[in-house]
């Protein structure tokens, strides 16, 4: 254990999205890199419909002291990565507050009420407007876009996190980073994934 | 990543719950495993099904709950350590054995692990488990955390041994779910022998019978063994007392409400205050220790999800103790502080402690926040309802029947079943379906429905089931509308596989639960014996599917079993390729003019086919598109077009 101290102790992380976009396991790379700075690290995530077109949320609690409960407390969360911008603003209305920092991919995806016409899905500069308002810095990616020309969209997780790490609050450098995709992934990923996580460090600072 | 199976003894590492409660049955040396999948339990089994060529492990995906039970039942019989696990519903299931098997004992030691979910984050009921330990009169773990998930199960299995009684660990979603860090144990390299010895005296527990009888010396002997396990239980390592010599308030809590108590103390800064009694043991609960603690403080909050279980055991034991450690006034449900419904969390928790303690508690956010968050969610979040996929085969299916009984015009419905296909319950689905229970209970009600033309009844009644909860428990249903003669059309929705769980195999598939080739039982075949008309469709095509289920529904006498055989689009043989490359011509569709009413995206609504506001028109969204080409027969002009994927 590096004995690692938080500034904000423990640090409620939250990564809102849909099923299907990776969010079970951003996070679990996430805690992993986390857990070899030291650190206890709780994940609560939402199974079950998740494959299904539904919201899922991963909470991550991040502490150097203890274990904490799998579950955000109301209005307590420090960062939240949104992985679906509408997503985000369901997340910041039970654990959003003034403080909360935002990562926010821009790429849209629409929920079944939106393909049948029933709702209608804001545009981007609504979703800017109220993401500024309700947070006290956001930053937008086009995660998504920039990870289809590294080879695949699934690397979008991977920016996400590597802007989590230049915005700050957690110990998340490059090496630990990559000594967890080297265990984790095809030897053969390891440049381009770490090449990702290096785009979304660069795309925030 | 295995570091489940494969991390070393001391090796720090994160798991998610269900993966620490395997691992804490390899480091317990289990022997054989056996469970029916189900959410938030299904990944224990799972996994142990990933370590079983390492660690010579026997692990089944069974036929339904009951029979799991049952096999890991025979391994604690012929002397190896066995453990089954299963979502709450699941329990009801193995209840009729479970209640016997807890009056005959065990030999080996053997744990059941039920996965509860407060809050039915996956489930339609959020029924509570623990009440089973206290009707079959067996001991009961609550683990609070992804390291004691996996030490209680080594705990368990050597108590079960000790006391040749069955041990339930209780889970529940934000355990099962979640995950922690975790210090990892040795994994023991026995290879015990099995043999189920059976020569001795017939009520020798250890080389005689296996049985209930005789009932009341049995039942003696099981109450005698909850003696021995609080023995144990008075210095449990997963009891403890937090918190100051004197508190005004002694907290006692177990499973994540610890760490959501926990954690609300810490916030209200009232850790001089309060203090925590965190049992891992509830139920029987130990007099000794639980005398001690009474002694603190008259004022004493439970903290507990669902139901007071825990509450109403302790008031009742703090009525025999009074006596001693005087009368207590109690906290929690009974006062109606905390809710009976729904899970807890750190801040209902937080709620209920300044209540209690009458000091203020405020949100931190402030209420404009909040508002205004609500009111940016209202306009800015549409509604996500779940869904079915992509090119889903029940929405093909359903589609079919909903449209056979708008022909039919006799008021006809389906009875439900659990699978992925009551999602056509929802707003995302067609709203065919008019009941859901419990497993197989489609065909059960569809049974009675089908004798009521006595009293005047016209409908048609159909029932759906998938493959897997076709052996979990329909089959029973079906034999009894055949014998009983009832007029009914069973439609089995086959995608080859339990797919909600995620694909685990069952008995209609020819690979088991740790990939060897095995016999696959036919659905149809069974249902001939069983001597109902059957036919079989594929739904993708739409035509076929309508004109065989409108004859049988029209056909007057006795049980039909229509077999709408697809996989389903998530299945890993299925994923990625494309049957059909399918597209919308533009030219043809006419949109809102078309008088169609938007059948395609609206009534439709395959998320891979969307409506183009701007140009009017349908169009395939590539990204999500899997290529079954079923819309394609659905568009009344033929402006969906399809062809063979390259």
């Amino acid at each position: 254990m590096n004995n690692v101290k938080l500034a904000v102790d423990p640090f409620n992380l939250i990564i809102a999205g849909v099923g299907g976009q990776g969010n079970v396991l951003a996070s679990r790379l996430l805690g992993q890199t986390l857990l070899r700075k030291g650190l206890f690290v709780t994940i609560g995530e939402s199974f079950g419909g998740n494959q299904r077109g539904g919201s899922v949320s991963s909470h991550m609690r991040i502490s150097s002291e203890s274990t904490y409960s799998p579950l955000v407390p109301y209005n307590s969360a420090h960062v939240v990565i949104g992985l679906e911008a509408t997503e985000t603003f369901r997340i910041l209305t039970e654990y959003g507050n003034p403080e909360v920092n935002v990562i926010c991919n821009t790429r849209p995806i629409h929920s079944v009420k939106v393909i049948s016409g029933e709702s209608k899905y804001p545009e981007p500069e609504e979703i800017q407007g109220w993401m500024a308002e309700l947070s006290a810095q956001c930053w937008f990616l086009d995660a998504t876009d920039e990870a289809m020309k590294l080879g695949s969209p699934i690397y979008g997780n991977i920016i996400m996190i590597g802007a989590l790490g230049a915005v700050g609050g957690l110990p998340l450098d490059r090496e630990t980073f990559r000594a967890v995709i080297a265990e984790t992934i095809a030897p053969e990923k390891l440049e381009v994934n770490l090449k990702a996580f290096d785009l979304g460090r660069s795309m925030v600072s | 990543m295995s570091n489940f199976i494969q991390g070393k003894a001391g090796a720090t590492t994160l798991l998610v719950g269900n993966e620490a409660i395997a691992r804490g049955a390899l480091e317990a040396g289990i022997k054989v495993a056996a469970a029916y999948p189900g959410t938030p339990a299904t990944e224990i089994i799972h996994n142990l099904s990933k370590a079983a060529t390492e660690h010579n492990l026997y692990v089944e995906w069974s036929a339904n709950e009951k029979v799991a039970m049952e096999v890991a039942a025979a391994g604690s019989y012929a002397g190896l350590r066995s453990l089954t696990a299963m979502k709450q519903c699941g329990v009801n299931v193995t209840a009729d054995f479970l209640i016997h098997l807890c009056l005959s004992g065990t030999r080996a030691g053997m744990v059941v692990v039920p996965c509860d979910d407060p809050g039915a984050v996956a489930s339609i009921n959020e029924e509570e488990s623990r009440i089973f330990a206290q009707l079959a009169e067996v001991p009961l773990l609550e683990p609070s955390d992804a390291q004691e998930a996996k030490d209680m199960i080594k705990y368990a299995a050597e108590l079960s041994e000790a006391i040749r009684n069955v041990v339930m660990v209780r889970s529940v979603t934000r355990l099962s779910h979640a995950s922690g860090t975790v210090v990892l144990g040795e994994i023991p390299g026995v290879e015990p022998k099995a043999e189920f010895e059976h020569g001795g005296a017939p009520f020798d527990p250890e080389k005689g019978l296996v049985m209930p009888m005789p009932v009341t010396l049995k039942h003696q002997k099981q109450q005698e063994k909850l003696e021995q396990a609080l023995v144990w239980f008075e210095k449990c390592p997963f009891n403890r007392y937090v918190g100051p010599d004197r508190p005004e308030l002694l907290l006692v809590t177990s499973s994540v409400c610890y760490l959501y108590s926990k954690e609300a103390i810490e916030r209200l800064s009232v850790q001089n205050r309060v203090g925590i009694l965190k049992l891992g043991s509830t139920w029987p609960l130990p007099p000794e220790l639980m005398e001690r603690h009474l002694r603190l403080s008259d004022r004493i909050l439970v903290v507990e999800e669902t139901l007071p279980v825990m509450e109403n055991n302790l008031k009742a034991l703090a009525m025999d103790l009074a006596p001693k450690v005087g009368i207590k006034t109690f906290y929690g449900k009974g006062d109606g502080l905390l809710p009976r419904v729904g899970e807890l969390n750190v801040d209902r928790v937080t709620t209920a402690i300044a209540e209690t303690l009458d000091i203020p508690y405020r949100s931190p956010a402030s209420d404009r926040y909040r508002l205004r968050a609500q009111e940016i969610a209202a306009e800015g979040a549409p509604a996500r309802p779940l869904t079915f996929c992509p090119g889903c085969p029940h929405r093909a299916s359903l589609w079919s029947i909903t449209r056979v009984l708008e022909m039919d015009n006799r008021k006809g419905f389906v009875c439900g079943d659990i699978g992925c296909y009551a999602m056509d319950l929802f707003g995302s689905g067609f709203g065919v379906t008019k009941t859901i229970h419990a497993m197989g209970s489609g065909t059960g009600l569809a049974s009675g429905f089908g004798k009521l033309s006595t009293f005047g009844m016209t409908q048609p009644v159909l029932s759906v089931c998938g493959d897997s909860t076709f052996f979990h428990a329909a089959m029973p249903a079906l034999v009894n509308a055949i014998h009983n003669q009832s007029n009914i059309t069973m439609v089995v929705l086959d995608n080859s596989g339990t797919a909600m769980t995620g694909f685990q195999p069952h008995p209609g598939l020819k690979e088991d639960a740790v990939g060897n080739e095995v016999p696959a039982i036919d659905i149809a075949q069974v249902c001939r014996a069983m001597g109902a008309r059957v036919e079989i469709c594929d739904p993708f095509d739409p035509d076929e599917t309508q004109r065989v289920l409108l004859d049988l529904i029209d056909e007057e006498d006795g049980v039909k079993v229509l077999i709408l055989k697809q996989i389903c689009a998530l299945s890993p043989e299925k994923k990625g390729r494309k049957q059909y490359d399918v597209s919308v011509e533009e030219s043809v569709c006419i949109g809102e003019a078309c008088g169609c009413n938007r059948l395609c995206t609206r009534i439709l609504k395959c998320p891979g086919l969307v409506w183009d506001a701007v140009r009017g028109k349908a169009r395939i969204d590539d990204a999500l598109c899997v290529g079954c080409g079923f819309c394609a027969s659905i568009c009344p002009l033929g402006a969906i077009t399809r062809k063979e994927a390259a």
